[in-house]
């Protein structure tokens, strides 16, 4: 828990299975201090991730979306993450246009062995949320 | 006269085919409506003139294992050209009685100018002016002034793919900068005031899902996640988020696909601006993967494909 409550932010993460959430894994095993805002969503691969989800996580309290995969080439199923790329740069195009700054959504590549880039990955990113601030703060958030 | 030309085009075609989708007259003067033709008695009924506005080709992925001709206005014929590179189509099956067209007349901006008064007669003058009568008399309309915003920049107005053309085919001097102008003009304004305005034009939604039925790359029709229970995208609650993620819904799946016929702003009984964000995503497209949906037919939707060196993309550093 942070020292003060009331300071976390809400910040969504999604992570593949393969690389990313064992990089996450690999991060808590080393014992690697992260900031504590992230709430992660374990997902078969990236090519899961509909820019839908980021979208509704952003409209329905989250602060910020992080969504990381394995390296480009890397992925398990071969190709998942080349779509996911080009669909996660549309989206990151198209959240400025809505109002919405493209800074609250990240993603980014990161293998299950990259503990450490995990570590400064979650907390640069939770840093700049910080930075921006809430999301939600004077509207009503639908449960 | 155009129509009479467009009957000849049509009877041509009629004995080739099992069904003939055309315009014919509405309840009143102002209004047509599309007409499925199986006999060629009917093909009499057939009228062609600027309140001729639908997207006949959206009913095409429905009738494909028929054999169908279509008319098609330059604007719609991108529509085709999608279906085909999406494969929701058989082009064989298909004939496109193609007709070049100088712009269409938005029937709600008509509406609004005669006060919604019962209308009498309509009636078209060789400089492309409307006149419309009603009860309360007579008003003409020059068609600038009534067309909708897309034909005022509208780069496409002869079928960009056809079987029969009808008529002389129209040069556009329209260039793809003067489609999107508003797009990158709407760009510049401050974060606040875009979230702002989408939040009021998206808060008078009454989530009709017009839109989406007009729609025709709108492909899942009674599947649409926005209506499904498993999974829950949306609750049935008329909250800004929901009416928000509805639209967003809307916007993604069309993403690269979009061609911008522009049939959901016309349906949109609240004149939101619908069409925006796709047409925002399609300016994106073209940046990123050098697409522009329903021009050419041997394309990919750049959602369908990647490459595995991507140099329009730079990976992000927070």
């Amino acid at each position: 828990m942070p020292e003060i409550a009331s300071q976390e932010l809400r910040v969504v993460g999604f992570l593949c299975n393969w690389c990313s959430y064992g990089g996450a894994d690999t991060a808590g095993v080393s014992r690697f201090k992260q900031p504590t805002d992230l709430r992660i969503i374990r997902v078969p691969c990236s090519g899961r991730v509909d820019p839908l989800f980021v979208v509704k996580a952003l409209l329905n309290g989250a602060d910020g979306v992080l969504v990381s995969g394995c390296h480009p080439r890397d992925c398990h199923y071969s190709d998942g993450n080349f779509y996911a790329r080009r669909r996660l740069e549309m989206l990151k195009k198209l959240l400025p246009f809505l109002g919405i700054e493209e800074k609250r959504f990240h993603y980014t590549w990161v293998s299950a062995s990259e503990g450490a880039r995990w570590q400064q990955t979650v907390t640069d990113f939770t840093k700049r949320i910080h930075e921006l601030g809430p999301l939600h703060a004077k509207k009503e958030v639908t449960p | 006269m155009i129509s009479q030309k467009l009957q000849d085009a049509i009877a041509g075609v009629s004995d080739k085919v099992d069904v003939v989708i055309a315009y014919q007259q509405g309840f009143d003067k102002l209004h047509a409506t599309p007409c499925f033709m199986t006999t060629p008695e009917e093909i009499k009924n057939v009228i062609w003139n600027p309140l001729c506005v639908h997207n006949l080709t959206s009913y095409l992925p429905s009738l494909k294992k028929k054999k169908v001709a279509v008319l098609a206005k330059g604007c719609d014929s991108r529509t085709i050209l999608q279906f085909i590179q999406e494969g929701l189509i058989n082009r064989e099956n298909v004939t496109i009685i193609g007709i070049p067209c100088s712009g269409v007349i938005s029937v709600n901006k008509i509406l609004q100018a005669i006060n919604h008064e019962p209308v009498e007669d309509v009636s078209f003058d060789e400089k492309g002016n409307i006149t419309v009568k009603t009860s309360k008399g007579e008003k003409t309309f020059s068609l600038q002034d009534v067309c909708p915003d897309k034909c005022k920049t509208c780069r496409f107005p002869t079928p960009i793919v056809y079987d029969v053309l009808v008529g002389d085919p129209i040069e556009s001097n329209k260039t793809y900068d003067d489609a999107y102008a508003d797009i990158k003009e709407f760009e510049n304004k401050p974060i606040e005031e875009r979230l702002k305005y989408w939040e009021g034009e998206f808060d008078r939604c009454i989530r009709c899902y017009a839109c989406r039925n007009a729609c025709p790359m709108c492909v899942c029709q009674d599947s649409c996640i926005a209506e499904t229970r498993d999974p829950h995208w949306i609750s049935q609650r008329a909250t800004l988020s929901e009416k928000f993620m509805f639209h967003m819904i809307h916007a993604l799946h069309l993403a690269g696909r979009c061609v911008e016929c522009g049939e959901c702003e016309r349906v949109c009984p609240m004149n939101i601006p619908v069409n925006k964000l796709k047409r925002k995503i399609n300016l994106d497209m073209k940046e990123l993967y050098n697409y522009e949906p329903g021009v050419t037919p041997e394309d990919k939707p750049p959602m369908y494909t990647f490459n595995v060196d991507e140099v329009t993309i730079k990976e992000h550093k927070i």
